[in-house]
C-alpha cells in the first residue's frame, strides 16, 4: 500500500485510511482505528473495485467523502484517475464493533463523482482545500494544476480553473500540498527536484525552488503553525525546511536516511516533530525544537527522538 | 779544647784576644738581630746544642752525646780532628794580627798631620768672617737707598695693568659689535662677552662701567632677537640649530622658552620630512576604492632607505643634541622630548604602515625583508636614544608586516591551488580527440600536488627570509617564537592544508546541488585521493618540513598536531569520496530511472534484445570502474563461487504462481506467502544504499551499483508491467548481473537487488508469465 491519510475532519478518534495497491485482486480501503488509552488497533475494510489506490485523501468537513487517486487497466493502458466517495455512514465514525473476520461484511464505497481528467493526464494526488467545507479540492495531473469545486453535496466536480506548468521536456508533478495558511491560498507541488508555490486564486506561481533536491523531490509538508515554512523530502535521502520567503537556501537539512525518502509529515500540533519514510526500510521522526513555533527548550525532551524502529513502511 | 772554646764565645767578649771564632762572631750578633728573619729562621730550627758551629752549641750536651754515641776509635779520630781545627784557626788569626798592626799605624800618623792643618785654618776663617759682616752692612745701606723707587716701580705696574683692562673693558662693546655683526662670528661675542660680563656686573655701580656694561647688553639683546630670528628660520638645518640654540643659552634665555622653540622647530623640520614621505603615498583612498590604486613609484626598500635616512637621522640628531643642550635644564624635563618624538614616530610608522600596505602583490619578499631589517636597525638606534619613542610599535609593525605577507602567501598559495584546480578541470573536460588518451589521472594527480607541494616549499622558502640569521628584527622574541609557530607553521602551513581540505569538501557538500556548476567526477576523485595522499604522508612531510626551517619554541604556543590534520584530510577524502560515489550513482540512477519511467511496460513486445540503456549503464560502469582504477587500489573481494554468474534466475518463477496467494486479502489470511517474503526481507541483512564507502575500486564500485540498483528496483516497483516487460525487465536484469557482479565486492549484493527487482516486477505485473531461463541467457550473450 502507498496510500495513507488521516480522517481529517475526525477529532475525537485517531483513525486513518490506508489503500491498497493489488493488480490482480479488488483493492480496499481499511479504516484503521486506533484507540491509544487501550492500545487496540481495530480495521474496517471497504472494497474499492475500479483499481489499484495511488492516493488517498479524506474531506476536512465531512469524515465520510474521501479521495482517491487508482490506476486503472485497460487493454495495455494504465491510465491513473481520481474520485470523491461517500463511505457507508455507520464506518464513518468506526464506532461499531469490527465484524469477524469475513469477507462478506466488506461494505462498498459510494462514489460521489469523478474528477474528469481526460484531457489532463494521469492524477498524481487530490488535495482538499485545508479549512474549508470540503467543496474545493486540487488534483495535480501529469503537468497541471486543476482547481475543482465540488457541487450538489460533492454529486458534482466542475472544473474552476486550471494551470498548467510549461517547460522543456515532459515535466509531471509528483506531489504537492495545500497551505493552510494565508487563507487556504496557496499550494506548493514538487516537479522532479522543483518545488513551486502556487496562489490558488489567480493559479499564477508565487515561487519557485530550483534545485529543491539534488535528485526528484518525492513529498511536501506545511508547518501547521509557521506559515512560511515547508518541509521536503526526496531521492537524495535528505529532508529539507525552507522559508518559502527566502528560497536560495534550506533553513536546515537532515540527512539521515539512506536512500530515498518517500514522505514527510509535520505533526500537526506539535510542528517540532517531523516524521519521515524511507525505502531504505526506516521511519524517522525527528524532533525539530530549533526551527518549531515551540520556544527553544520548552520541550522536556529536547533529545532528537530519533525512532528508528525497523518498520517497513511500504508493505504489499 | 771544645769547652774552652765554648767558654770564651759565651762568656767573655773583650778577651779578643784569646779566640777567633767570637771576634768573628761579635759584628755578626747585632746584624743578625737586626735582620730580624734570620734570627727567627735560627729559632725557628730547634736549637741544637750538639752543632759545633752552632749560635746554641752547648759543650756539656755535645761531649754527653759524643760520648754516649761514638765508639772509641771515633771517639779518638774526632779528638785529632778537633786539636786539628784549632791549631789552623790560631795561625789565622796570627796572620791577620799582622797585616792589621800596619794599618794601624798608618792611621795614627795621618791623624797627628791632621791636627796641624787644623790649626791653620781656624785662622783663615775667622777673617772671612769679618769679611762677610763688612759685606752685609754695604748691601743693607744700598737697599735702604733703593727700596722707595721699588716700590714705586711696582705701583706704576700695577697702574699699567689695571689701565690694560680698562681698556679691554672700554673696548668690548666695539668688539661685540664688530662680532656680533649679522655675518661675523658671534661665537665670539659670545666669548667676549661671557668674560666680560662678571666684571661688569660687579662694578656697574660705577657709571662708567654701567654704561659699558648696558651698551654690551644691548648689543647681546640684539644679537639674541637675530639669533631668534634664525632660530624661526626654517630652512635651519639641525646643526645650525643646535649651534644656534646653545649660543641662546649662553646668552641666558630662559631655556623653557628656548627647549619650546627647539623642539617646534625641529618639529616643523621632522614634519616636512613626513610629508615628503606622505608625497609618495597615494592619498588616502577610501575604503573600498583601494584596489585601483596604481602601484607606488619607488620600491618599499627605497622607500624605507629614504624615511630611515631622513626621518630618523634627523630625529636622532635632534634628540641628541636637544639633550645635550638641556640636560641642565630642569625645565625641559625628559618627558617633553619623549612626547615629542613618540608623537612623530608613531606618524612615521603610520607611513610606513601606509606604505606596507601598498605591498600588495607578492613582489620580491628579499626586498621586503631588507626594508624591514633597514627600518628596525635603525629604529633601534633612535631607540637607544630615545627609548620612549615606541619600541613596541616599531616591533609591533614588522611584525604585522610580516604576519602580512604571510598572509598574502596563503592566499597567494589558495589562488595557486585554484589555478592547478582550474587546470585539472580543463584536462578533464578537453574533448580528447578519439583514439588518443588524455592525460591519465594519475598523471594530473602527481602534477597537481607535486606542483602544490613545490610552491608550498617555494612559499617557505620565501618566509624563511624573515628568520634568516643576518636579519636584526630576526632576533626579536616573536620572530623566534610566535611567528614560526603561530604565523607560519599555524597560519600558514596548517591554514592551507585545511584550506584544501576544506574547498575539496566544498566540491562535495556545496555547488552540487544548487547553483554552480558541479565538479566533474572525475575531479572529485582526484580530489578525494589527493586528501588520501595528505594524510597518509603529505601533512605529516609538510609539517615536518615547517619544524626544521621554522623550529618550533618549547614553551610556545600549543599547535595544531599533525594527526588533527590527517584527520581533517581523511575526513574530507571520505566526503569526496563518498560524493564520487553518488553523483556516479545518481547519474546511472538517473538513467535508469528515466528509462523505467518513460517506457510503456504494459505495452511493450516481446522482449528480443537487451535494451539499450542496460549496455549503456554496463558500459558506463566499466568507465568509472577504469577511472577509479587509476587512483585507488583494487580492494578486497568476497570469495565467491566460480560459476555464481550462471546462478539461475528463477527465484520468482518457481514460486510465484498465481494459485499460491490466498484469494482475497482478507483478514482470514493474513500470513500469504508475499506477506511472508516481505517479513523474512525484513529481518535479512539490509543493504545501506548510500553508506559510506571505503578507499578502494571494489568499495566505491560496489556503492555506485547499489544505488544504481536500488533505484531500478524503487521505480520497477512503480510501474504496471505487462507480461512483456516482464520478461523485459528479466532480461535485462539478467544481462546486468552476468556484467556487474565482478565489480561488486560481494556479489551477493548484485544478486539479492537483482533478485527484488525480479520479484517485484513479477509482483506488478498484470500476467506474471516469466521468460525461459535459457532464452534469457540467449538474448543476453546474443546482446
Amino acid at each position: 500500500a502507498r496510500a495513507l491519510t488521516p480522517q481529517t475532519a475526525e477529532t475525537d478518534a485517531i483513525r486513518f485510511l490506508v489503500g491498497t495497491q493489488s493488480l490482480r485482486y479488488d483493492n480496499q480501503i481499511h479504516i484503521i482505528d486506533f484507540d491509544d488509552e487501550n492500545n487496540i488497533i481495530n480495521k474496517n475494510v471497504l472494497l474499492h473495485q475500479v483499481g489499484e489506490i495511488w492516493h488517498i485523501s479524506t474531506s476536512p468537513a465531512d469524515k465520510g467523502v474521501l479521495a482517491t487517486c487508482y490506476n486503472k487497466t485497460s487493454d495495455s493502458k494504465v491510465m491513473t484517475c481520481a474520485a470523491v466517495w461517500r463511505m457507508p455512514k455507520e464506518l464513518e465514525s468506526g464506532s461499531h464493533e469490527s465484524p469477524d473476520d469475513s469477507s462478506s461484511n466488506t461494505q462498498t464505497l459510494e462514489l460521489l463523482c469523478h474528477l474528469d481528467n481526460t484531457a489532463h493526464g494521469n492524477m498524481a494526488c487530490v488535495m482538499w482545500e485545508p479549512m474549508g467545507d470540503g467543496k474545493k479540492i486540487v488534483s495535480l495531473a501529469d503537468n497541471n494544476i486543476l482547481l475543482w469545486d465540488l457541487q450538489e453535496s460533492s454529486a458534482k466536480a466542475v472544473l474552476s480553473s486550471s494551470a498548467a506548468l510549461e517547460g522543456k521536456g515532459q515535466l509531471k508533478f509528483t506531489s504537492g500540498r495545500w497551505s493552510p495558511h494565508h487563507n487556504c491560498t496557496q499550494i506548493a507541488t514538487a516537479n522532479d527536484t522543483t518545488v513551486r508555490g502556487w496562489d490558488t486564486r489567480s493559479m499564477r506561481q508565487i515561487y519557485c525552488i530550483e534545485n529543491a533536491h539534488g535528485q526528484l523531490v518525492r513529498d511536501l509538508d506545511f508547518n501547521p503553525n509557521k506559515q512560511y515554512y515547508l518541509a521536503s523530502c526526496g531521492d537524495d535521502c535528505k529532508v529539507k525546511f525552507w522559508d518559502t520567503r527566502n528560497v536560495t537556501e534550506p533553513v536546515k537539512t537532515l540527512e539521515e536516511h539512506s536512500h530515498w525518502v518517500w514522505n514527510v509529515r509535520y505533526n500537526h500540533s506539535h510542528d517540532q516533530l517531523i516524521l519521515t519514510g524511507s525505502s531504505d526500510s526506516r521511519v524517522i521522526l525527528s524532533n525539530m525544537v530549533s526551527i518549531s513555533s515551540e520556544p527553544f527548550g520548552h520541550m522536556v525532551d529536547d533529545d532528537e527522538l530519533s525512532d528508528q524502529e525497523d518498520q517497513h513502511q511500504e508493505e504489499k | 779544647m771544645a769547652e774552652v772554646e765554648g767558654t770564651g764565645a759565651a762568656g767573655s767578649p773583650e778577651a779578643g784576644t784569646g779566640t777567633t771564632s767570637s771576634g768573628w762572631r761579635r759584628p755578626h750578633g747585632p746584624l743578625q738581630r737586626y735582620y730580624g728573619p734570620t734570627a727567627a729562621e735560627a729559632a725557628e730550627a730547634a736549637p741544637d746544642p750538639t752543632d759545633i758551629d752552632g749560635p746554641h752549641f752547648d759543650p756539656e750536651v755535645f761531649l754527653a752525646k759524643v760520648r754516649s754515641e761514638c765508639p772509641l776509635g771515633q771517639l779518638l779520630a774526632r779528638e785529632a780532628a778537633l786539636g786539628r781545627e784549632i791549631r789552623a784557626l790560631d795561625s789565622d788569626m796570627q796572620t791577620l794580627l799582622y797585616e792589621n798592626y800596619n794599618k794601624f799605624i798608618s792611621a795614627t800618623d795621618t791623624i797627628r798631620k791632621m791636627k796641624v792643618d787644623f790649626r791653620r785654618m781656624e785662622a783663615e776663617m775667622d777673617d772671612l768672617a769679618a769679611n762677610m759682616s763688612a759685606i752685609s752692612t754695604s748691601s743693607a745701606r744700598v737697599s735702604a737707598a733703593l727700596q722707595d723707587r721699588h716700590r714705586r716701580g711696582a705701583q706704576l705696574a700695577g697702574v699699567q695693568a689695571l689701565l690694560r683692562k680698562l681698556q679691554s673693558l672700554v673696548e668690548v662693546p666695539g668688539r661685540l659689535r664688530r662680532w656680533a655683526a649679522p655675518g661675523a662670528d658671534p661665537a665670539r661675542a659670545l666669548r667676549c662677552h661671557a668674560r666680560a660680563r662678571a666684571v661688569l656686573r660687579h662694578y656697574r655701580h660705577l657709571p662708567s662701567f654701567r654704561a659699558i656694561e648696558d651698551e654690551s647688553h644691548a648689543i647681546m639683546a640684539e644679537l639674541a632677537r637675530r639669533l631668534r630670528a634664525r632660530l624661526r628660520d626654517d630652512t635651519l638645518d639641525p646643526k645650525e640649530l643646535t649651534e644656534c640654540v646653545e649660543m641662546l643659552l649662553q646668552l641666558e634665555e630662559p631655556p623653557e622658552e628656548l627647549c619650546q622653540e627647539f623642539l617646534s622647530h625641529a618639529g616643523a623640520r621632522l614634519e616636512a620630512e613626513l610629508a615628503a614621505l606622505e608625497a609618495e603615498l597615494p592619498p588616502a583612498a577610501p575604503p573600498g576604492a583601494a584596489a585601483a590604486t596604481p602601484p607606488p613609484a619607488s620600491d618599499i626598500l627605497d622607500f624605507v632607505d629614504r624615511g630611515s635616512s631622513a626621518f630618523v637621522g634627523t630625529l636622532c640628531l635632534l634628540a641628541a643634541s636637544y639633550r645635550s643642550l638641556f640636560a641642565a635644564c630642569p625645565g625641559a624635563g625628559d618627558g617633553r622630548l619623549e612626547a615629542f618624538a613618540a608623537a612623530l614616530t608613531a606618524r612615521y610608522f603610520g607611513l610606513l604602515e601606509r606604505r606596507l600596505a601598498l605591498e600588495r602583490g607578492l613582489g620580491d619578499t628579499s626586498l621586503l625583508v631588507r626594508a624591514l631589517d633597514r627600518f628596525h636597525r635603525r629604529l633601534r638606534a633612535l631607540l637607544e636614544l630615545l627609548p620612549a619613542a615606541g619600541a613596541e610599535a616599531g616591533a609591533a609593525l614588522v611584525a604585522r608586516a610580516a604576519r602580512e605577507r604571510v598572509d598574502r602567501y596563503l592566499r597567494a598559495l589558495q589562488t595557486f591551488f585554484l589555478g592547478c584546480l582550474g587546470d585539472v578541470r580543463q584536462a578533464l573536460a578537453a574533448p580528447r580527440p578519439p583514439g588518443k588518451e588524455g592525460p591519465g589521472l594519475p598523471d594530473l594527480l602527481a602534477t597537481l600536488a607535486s606542483s602544490v607541494l613545490g610552491q608550498l616549499k617555494a612559499v617557505l622558502a620565501y618566509v624563511q627570509l624573515f628568520t634568516a640569521k643576518d636579519v636584526a628584527f630576526a632576533s626579536l622574541p616573536y620572530f623566534k617564537g610566535e611567528f614560526c609557530a603561530e604565523a607560519v607553521r599555524e597560519g600558514l602551513v596548517v591554514a592551507f592544508v585545511r584550506w584544501l581540505c576544506r574547498t575539496a569538501r566544498g566540491f562535495a557538500d556545496g555547488p552540487a546541488e544548487r547553483g554552480a556548476p558541479a565538479a566533474p567526477p572525475a575531479l572529485l576523485l582526484l580530489l578525494a585521493r589527493l586528501c588520501l595522499d595528505y594524510e597518509a604522508t603529505t601533512v605529516s612531510y609538510i609539517l615536518t618540513l615547517t619544524d626544521e626551517q621554522f623550529p618550533p619554541q618549547d614553551a610556545g604556543p600549543a599547535v595544531t598536531p599533525g594527526p588533527a590534520l590527517c584527520a581533517e584530510a581523511r575526513g574530507a577524502a571520505q566526503r569526496l569520496l563518498d560524493h564520487y560515489v553518488q553523483v556516479q550513482g545518481a547519474a546511472v540512477a538517473q538513467m535508469l530511472r528515466k528509462s523505467v519511467e518513460t517506457r510503456d511496460w504494459l505495452g511493450t513486445v516481446e522482449p528480443r534484445n537487451v535494451r539499450a540503456v542496460m549496455k549503456r549503464v554496463v558500459e558506463d560502469i566499466t568507465a568509472i570502474d577504469v577511472q577509479v582504477g587509476q587512483l585507488l587500489e583494487e580492494g578486497v573481494r568476497r570469495a565467491q563461487s566460480s560459476d555464481s554468474s550462471r546462478r539461475a534466475f528463477s527465484v520468482y518463477s518457481s514460486s510465484r504462481a498465481p494459485g499460491r496467494y490466498a484469494p482475497s486479502y482478507t483478514p482470514s489470511a493474513p500470513m500469504d506467502t508475499h506477506l511472508l517474503s516481505n517479513i523474512q526481507k525484513l529481518f535479512s541483512e539490509r543493504i545501506d544504499i548510500f553508506s559510506p564507502v571505503e578507499f578502494n575500486k571494489v568499495s566505491v564500485l560496489t556503492g555506485i551499483i547499489k544505488i544504481s540498483l536500488k533505484t531500478l528496483l524503487e521505480c520497477v516497483r512503480l510501474r504496471t508491467l505487462g507480461r512483456f516487460g516482464l520478461q523485459q525487465v528479466q532480461v535485462d536484469g539478467h544481462y546486468l548481473q552476468l556484467y556487474l557482479w565482478r565489480f561488486a565486492a560481494d556479489e551477493r549484493v548484485v544478486q539479492g537487488l537483482l533478485d527484488e527487482v525480479a520479484a517485484s516486477a513479477a509482483h506488478r505485473c498484470l500476467d506474471p508469465v516469466p521468460m525461459e531461463h535459457s532464452v534469457v541467457e540467449l538474448i543476453c550473450e546474443r546482446g
